[in-house]
Protein backbone atom coordinates (compact mmCIF):
# COMPACT_ATOMS: atom_id res chain seq x y z
CA UNK A 1 0.00 0.00 0.00
CA UNK A 2 1.35 3.03 -1.11
CA UNK A 3 0.62 6.24 0.43
CA UNK A 4 1.70 9.84 1.09
CA UNK A 5 3.16 11.08 4.40
CA UNK A 6 2.08 14.55 3.48
CA UNK A 7 -1.67 13.63 4.04
CA UNK A 8 -1.36 12.30 7.86
CA UNK A 9 0.64 15.57 8.05
CA UNK A 10 -2.44 17.77 7.10
CA UNK A 11 -4.75 15.35 8.95
CA UNK A 12 -2.70 16.35 11.87
CA UNK A 13 -2.49 20.23 11.15
CA UNK A 14 -6.44 19.65 10.84
CA UNK A 15 -7.36 18.97 14.43
CA UNK A 16 -6.38 22.48 15.47
CA UNK A 17 -8.96 24.60 12.82
CA UNK A 18 -11.20 21.60 13.86
CA UNK A 19 -11.21 22.46 17.20
CA UNK A 20 -11.83 26.20 16.40
CA UNK A 21 -14.82 25.80 13.84
CA UNK A 22 -16.46 23.84 16.56
CA UNK A 23 -15.62 26.66 19.34
CA UNK A 24 -17.08 29.77 16.99
CA UNK A 25 -20.38 27.85 15.96
CA UNK A 26 -20.95 26.39 19.36
CA UNK A 27 -20.85 30.05 20.39
CA UNK A 28 -22.53 31.37 17.47
CA UNK A 29 -25.18 28.71 18.56
CA UNK A 30 -25.18 29.74 22.04
CA UNK A 31 -25.47 33.50 21.41
CA UNK A 32 -28.26 33.04 18.86
CA UNK A 33 -30.16 30.53 21.66
CA UNK A 34 -30.02 33.81 24.03
CA UNK A 35 -30.94 36.42 21.97
CA UNK A 36 -32.59 35.15 19.03
CA UNK A 37 -32.84 38.99 17.52
CA UNK A 38 -29.34 38.89 17.29
CA UNK A 39 -29.07 36.39 14.72
CA UNK A 40 -28.19 39.09 11.73
CA UNK A 41 -25.34 40.57 13.19
CA UNK A 42 -24.08 37.24 14.62
CA UNK A 43 -24.42 35.31 11.58
CA UNK A 44 -21.48 37.82 10.12
CA UNK A 45 -19.27 37.34 13.11
CA UNK A 46 -19.43 34.06 13.05
CA UNK A 47 -18.74 33.10 9.09
CA UNK A 48 -15.95 35.63 9.60
CA UNK A 49 -14.35 33.56 12.21
CA UNK A 50 -14.98 30.54 10.85
CA UNK A 51 -13.52 31.66 7.29
CA UNK A 52 -10.07 32.77 9.14
CA UNK A 53 -9.57 29.48 11.30
CA UNK A 54 -10.88 27.44 8.66
CA UNK A 55 -8.24 29.46 6.63
CA UNK A 56 -5.22 27.45 8.12
CA UNK A 57 -6.68 24.01 7.60
CA UNK A 58 -6.85 25.41 3.76
CA UNK A 59 -3.38 26.25 3.64
CA UNK A 60 -2.41 22.84 5.16
CA UNK A 61 -4.38 21.12 2.49
CA UNK A 62 -2.67 23.33 -0.67
CA UNK A 63 0.62 22.82 1.04
CA UNK A 64 0.19 18.99 1.15
CA UNK A 65 0.22 18.75 -2.19
CA UNK A 66 2.31 21.96 -3.21
CA UNK A 67 5.26 20.35 -0.91
CA UNK B 1 7.02 12.68 -0.43
CA UNK B 2 5.58 9.43 -2.01
CA UNK B 3 7.05 6.98 0.92
CA UNK B 4 6.12 3.21 0.87
CA UNK B 5 4.01 2.98 3.81
CA UNK B 6 3.00 -0.93 3.44
CA UNK B 7 4.10 -3.87 1.39
CA UNK B 8 2.76 -3.64 -1.87
CA UNK B 9 -0.58 -4.86 -3.11
CA UNK B 10 -2.08 -5.02 -6.77
CA UNK B 11 -1.78 -1.83 -8.20
CA UNK B 12 -4.75 0.53 -7.39
CA UNK B 13 -3.56 4.09 -8.59
CA UNK B 14 -5.25 6.50 -6.05
CA UNK B 15 -6.82 9.73 -7.41
CA UNK B 16 -4.55 12.79 -7.43
CA UNK B 17 -3.90 16.17 -8.61
CA UNK B 18 -3.32 14.47 -11.97
CA UNK B 19 -6.85 13.77 -12.47
CA UNK B 20 -7.14 17.34 -12.50
CA UNK B 21 -5.32 17.88 -15.70
CA UNK B 22 -7.50 17.66 -18.84
CA UNK B 23 -6.16 17.09 -22.38
CA UNK B 24 -7.41 19.75 -24.49
CA UNK B 25 -11.08 19.42 -26.41
CA UNK B 26 -10.25 21.50 -29.74
CA UNK B 27 -7.24 23.99 -30.27
CA UNK B 28 -8.03 27.01 -32.11
CA UNK B 29 -4.87 28.97 -33.00
CA UNK B 30 -2.60 27.60 -30.27
CA UNK B 31 -5.34 28.20 -27.92
CA UNK B 32 -6.35 25.17 -25.73
CA UNK B 33 -9.81 24.67 -24.97
CA UNK B 34 -10.30 22.37 -22.20
CA UNK B 35 -13.10 21.23 -20.15
CA UNK B 36 -13.12 23.35 -17.10
CA UNK B 37 -13.50 26.09 -20.03
CA UNK B 38 -16.33 24.55 -21.24
CA UNK B 39 -17.86 24.44 -17.69
CA UNK B 40 -17.51 28.10 -17.36
CA UNK B 41 -18.89 29.05 -20.59
CA UNK B 42 -22.22 26.17 -20.12
CA UNK B 43 -22.13 27.75 -16.57
CA UNK B 44 -22.26 31.39 -17.65
CA UNK B 45 -24.76 30.73 -20.39
CA UNK B 46 -27.39 28.78 -17.97
CA UNK B 47 -27.22 31.56 -15.31
CA UNK B 48 -27.56 34.46 -17.69
CA UNK B 49 -30.17 32.52 -19.07
CA UNK B 50 -32.26 31.58 -15.97
CA UNK B 51 -32.56 35.06 -15.16
CA UNK B 52 -32.95 36.49 -18.47
CA UNK B 53 -36.09 34.04 -18.74
CA UNK B 54 -37.05 35.16 -14.96
CA UNK B 55 -36.98 38.52 -15.61
CA UNK B 56 -37.97 38.50 -19.57
CA UNK B 57 -41.74 38.86 -18.42
CA UNK B 58 -42.56 40.05 -15.10
CA UNK B 59 -46.13 39.62 -13.82
CA UNK B 60 -47.66 41.52 -10.45
CA UNK B 61 -48.48 37.31 -9.53
CA UNK B 62 -45.36 35.41 -10.44
CA UNK B 63 -45.85 32.33 -12.30
CA UNK B 64 -42.92 29.67 -11.19
CA UNK B 65 -40.14 30.39 -12.89
CA UNK B 66 -40.49 34.34 -11.97
CA UNK B 67 -40.75 33.09 -8.32
CA UNK B 68 -37.93 31.43 -8.10
CA UNK B 69 -35.67 33.94 -9.46
CA UNK B 70 -37.13 36.38 -7.49
CA UNK B 71 -36.45 33.70 -4.41
CA UNK B 72 -32.87 33.30 -5.54
CA UNK B 73 -32.07 37.14 -5.77
CA UNK B 74 -33.82 38.30 -2.95
CA UNK B 75 -32.24 35.96 -0.69
CA UNK B 76 -28.94 37.18 -1.97
CA UNK B 77 -30.20 40.90 -2.20
CA UNK B 78 -31.65 40.90 1.91
CA UNK B 79 -29.96 38.01 3.99
CA UNK B 80 -26.60 38.58 2.31
CA UNK B 81 -25.81 42.13 1.56
CA UNK B 82 -28.01 44.60 3.18
CA UNK B 83 -27.38 42.80 5.92
CA UNK B 84 -23.70 42.65 5.82
CA UNK B 85 -23.39 46.06 4.17
CA UNK B 86 -26.31 47.78 5.28
CA UNK B 87 -29.94 48.79 3.35
CA UNK B 88 -28.29 52.53 3.00
CA UNK B 89 -24.78 51.59 1.03
CA UNK B 90 -25.69 48.04 0.70
CA UNK B 91 -27.72 48.46 -2.90
CA UNK B 92 -25.34 49.12 -5.27
CA UNK B 93 -23.38 45.79 -4.51
CA UNK B 94 -26.59 43.89 -4.84
CA UNK B 95 -25.87 43.16 -8.70
CA UNK B 96 -21.91 42.16 -7.96
CA UNK B 97 -22.69 40.45 -5.00
CA UNK B 98 -25.74 37.92 -6.49
CA UNK B 99 -23.61 37.71 -9.79
CA UNK B 100 -20.45 35.99 -7.80
CA UNK B 101 -22.97 33.40 -5.55
CA UNK B 102 -24.81 32.35 -9.02
CA UNK B 103 -21.70 32.11 -11.36
CA UNK B 104 -19.64 30.29 -8.48
CA UNK B 105 -22.84 28.27 -7.33
CA UNK B 106 -23.17 27.11 -10.88
CA UNK B 107 -19.54 26.37 -11.53
CA UNK B 108 -19.47 24.33 -8.21
CA UNK B 109 -22.34 22.24 -8.75
CA UNK B 110 -21.20 21.27 -11.76
CA UNK B 111 -18.83 18.89 -9.94
CA UNK B 112 -21.80 16.67 -8.98
CA UNK B 113 -23.55 17.09 -12.50
CA UNK B 114 -23.90 13.87 -14.72
CA UNK B 115 -21.44 14.17 -17.37
CA UNK B 116 -19.93 17.47 -16.82
CA UNK B 117 -18.69 16.09 -13.70
CA UNK B 118 -15.84 18.71 -12.54
CA UNK B 119 -15.86 21.61 -10.38
CA UNK B 120 -14.76 24.20 -12.53
CA UNK B 121 -13.73 26.47 -9.32
CA UNK B 122 -11.08 23.57 -8.35
CA UNK B 123 -8.72 24.83 -11.10
CA UNK B 124 -7.25 27.50 -9.03
CA UNK B 125 -6.95 30.21 -11.52
CA UNK B 126 -11.20 31.11 -11.48
CA UNK B 127 -11.65 32.10 -7.63
CA UNK B 128 -8.14 33.00 -8.11
CA UNK B 129 -9.77 36.11 -10.28
CA UNK B 130 -12.75 36.32 -8.30
CA UNK B 131 -10.97 36.97 -5.37
CA UNK B 132 -8.51 40.02 -7.23
CA UNK B 133 -11.78 41.31 -8.29
CA UNK B 134 -13.41 41.41 -5.19
CA UNK B 135 -9.88 42.83 -3.31
CA UNK B 136 -9.97 45.73 -5.81
CA UNK B 137 -13.62 46.32 -5.31
CA UNK B 138 -13.25 46.89 -1.82
CA UNK B 139 -9.94 48.70 -1.70
CA UNK B 140 -11.19 51.11 -4.42
CA UNK B 141 -14.47 51.24 -1.95
CA UNK B 142 -12.49 52.45 1.24
CA UNK B 143 -10.15 55.14 -0.43
CA UNK B 144 -13.31 56.48 -2.05
CA UNK B 145 -14.93 56.42 0.83
CA UNK B 146 -12.48 57.77 3.33
CA UNK B 147 -9.27 58.68 1.28
CA UNK B 148 -6.25 57.41 0.44
CA UNK B 149 -4.50 58.33 3.77
CA UNK B 150 -7.38 57.53 5.64
CA UNK B 151 -8.56 54.43 4.58
CA UNK B 152 -4.61 52.84 5.33
CA UNK B 153 -4.78 54.73 9.00
CA UNK B 154 -8.37 53.26 9.88
CA UNK B 155 -7.07 49.98 8.49
CA UNK B 156 -3.85 49.90 10.46
CA UNK B 157 -4.42 51.93 13.41
CA UNK B 158 -7.81 51.14 14.80
CA UNK B 159 -8.42 53.94 17.18
CA UNK B 160 -8.55 53.50 21.15
CA UNK B 161 -5.40 51.32 21.79
CA UNK B 162 -2.35 52.39 23.69
CA UNK B 163 0.38 52.89 21.52
CA UNK B 164 3.11 50.36 21.83
CA UNK B 165 0.32 47.77 20.60
CA UNK B 166 0.56 49.57 17.23
CA UNK B 167 3.92 48.32 16.57
CA UNK B 168 2.76 44.75 16.51
CA UNK B 169 -0.73 45.37 14.98
CA UNK B 170 -0.35 47.30 11.92
CA UNK B 171 1.92 45.16 10.19
CA UNK B 172 -0.06 42.00 11.17
CA UNK B 173 -3.68 44.34 9.70
CA UNK B 174 -1.91 45.57 6.99
CA UNK B 175 -0.73 41.47 6.05
CA UNK B 176 -4.23 40.39 6.62
CA UNK B 177 -6.49 42.84 4.57
CA UNK B 178 -3.91 42.81 1.82
CA UNK B 179 -2.35 39.50 1.53
CA UNK B 180 -4.53 37.07 3.54
CA UNK B 181 -7.76 37.89 2.66
CA UNK B 182 -7.47 37.71 -1.01
CA UNK B 183 -4.91 34.45 -0.78
CA UNK B 184 -7.30 32.84 1.43
CA UNK B 185 -10.57 33.48 -0.26
CA UNK B 186 -9.09 32.14 -3.56
CA UNK B 187 -7.69 29.23 -1.92
CA UNK B 188 -10.68 28.31 0.33
CA UNK B 189 -13.06 27.67 -2.41
CA UNK B 190 -10.43 25.74 -4.75
CA UNK B 191 -9.28 23.59 -2.18
CA UNK B 192 -12.77 22.35 -1.12
CA UNK B 193 -13.80 21.58 -4.41
CA UNK B 194 -10.64 19.82 -5.04
CA UNK B 195 -10.25 17.93 -2.03
CA UNK B 196 -14.21 17.41 -2.67
CA UNK B 197 -13.60 16.33 -6.15
CA UNK B 198 -10.81 14.05 -4.61
CA UNK B 199 -13.24 12.61 -2.08
CA UNK B 200 -15.80 11.76 -4.85
CA UNK B 201 -13.30 10.46 -7.26
CA UNK B 202 -11.85 7.55 -4.34
CA UNK B 203 -14.91 6.53 -3.38
CA UNK B 204 -15.94 5.51 -6.66
CA UNK B 205 -12.65 4.66 -8.49
CA UNK B 206 -12.19 2.77 -5.22
CA UNK B 207 -15.38 0.94 -5.30
CA UNK B 208 -14.90 0.47 -8.99
CA UNK B 209 -11.77 -1.05 -8.23
CA UNK B 210 -12.91 -3.44 -5.65
CA UNK B 211 -15.37 -4.74 -7.86
CA UNK B 212 -13.61 -5.42 -10.86
CA UNK B 213 -10.32 -6.58 -10.16
CA UNK B 214 -9.95 -6.87 -6.12
CA UNK B 215 -9.04 -10.75 -4.58
CA UNK B 216 -11.21 -12.90 -1.75
CA UNK B 217 -13.96 -10.80 -0.44
CA UNK B 218 -13.20 -7.73 -1.71
CA UNK B 219 -15.74 -7.76 -4.69
CA UNK B 220 -18.65 -8.04 -2.49
CA UNK B 221 -17.22 -5.20 -0.36
CA UNK B 222 -17.28 -2.75 -3.44
CA UNK B 223 -20.84 -1.48 -2.57
CA UNK B 224 -19.25 0.34 1.01
CA UNK B 225 -17.26 2.70 -1.90
CA UNK B 226 -20.13 3.09 -3.91
CA UNK B 227 -22.39 3.51 -0.91
CA UNK B 228 -19.76 6.33 -0.17
CA UNK B 229 -19.91 8.09 -3.49
CA UNK B 230 -23.90 8.22 -3.46
CA UNK B 231 -23.60 9.40 0.06
CA UNK B 232 -20.64 12.24 -0.49
CA UNK B 233 -22.18 13.06 -3.70
CA UNK B 234 -25.39 14.94 -1.73
CA UNK B 235 -23.11 15.99 0.87
CA UNK B 236 -20.80 17.25 -2.01
CA UNK B 237 -24.26 19.37 -3.46
CA UNK B 238 -24.50 21.04 -0.06
CA UNK B 239 -20.75 22.27 0.65
CA UNK B 240 -20.50 22.96 -3.30
CA UNK B 241 -23.94 25.53 -2.19
CA UNK B 242 -22.21 26.50 1.04
CA UNK B 243 -18.68 27.36 -0.54
CA UNK B 244 -20.53 30.06 -2.84
CA UNK B 245 -22.38 31.29 -0.05
CA UNK B 246 -19.13 31.96 2.34
CA UNK B 247 -17.57 33.63 -1.14
CA UNK B 248 -20.03 36.17 -1.40
CA UNK B 249 -21.00 37.00 2.20
CA UNK B 250 -17.05 37.76 2.15
CA UNK B 251 -16.84 39.42 0.29
CA UNK B 252 -19.71 41.52 1.30
CA UNK B 253 -18.36 41.75 4.63
CA UNK B 254 -14.85 43.05 3.19
CA UNK B 255 -16.83 45.45 1.23
CA UNK B 256 -18.89 46.61 4.36
CA UNK B 257 -15.21 46.72 6.22
CA UNK B 258 -13.37 48.60 3.99
CA UNK B 259 -16.87 51.02 4.45
CA UNK B 260 -16.70 51.73 7.99
CA UNK B 261 -14.73 54.38 9.31
CA UNK B 262 -14.02 52.80 12.56
CA UNK B 263 -13.61 48.97 13.04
Amino acid sequence: MEGNLNMVGYGLAAIGPGIGVGLIFAAYIAGVARQPEARGTLQGIAILGFALAEALAIIGIGLAFAL
Amino acid sequence: MRTQLLAAGPGFEAPGPADFEFPPLFTVAGFEFTKPMLIVVLGTIAVAAFFYVAARNPKLIPGKLQFAGEAAYGFIRNSVVLDAIGAKNGKKFVPYIATLFFFIAALNISGIIPILQFPATSKIAIPAFLAVISWVIYNAVGIRRQGFVGYFKNMMFPPGLPWPIYILLAPLEFFSTFVIRPFTLALRLAMNMFAGHLVLLLCILGGEYMLTEGTGALPFLSWVGFLGGIVLTFFEGFIQILQAYVFALLSAIYIAGAMEAEH
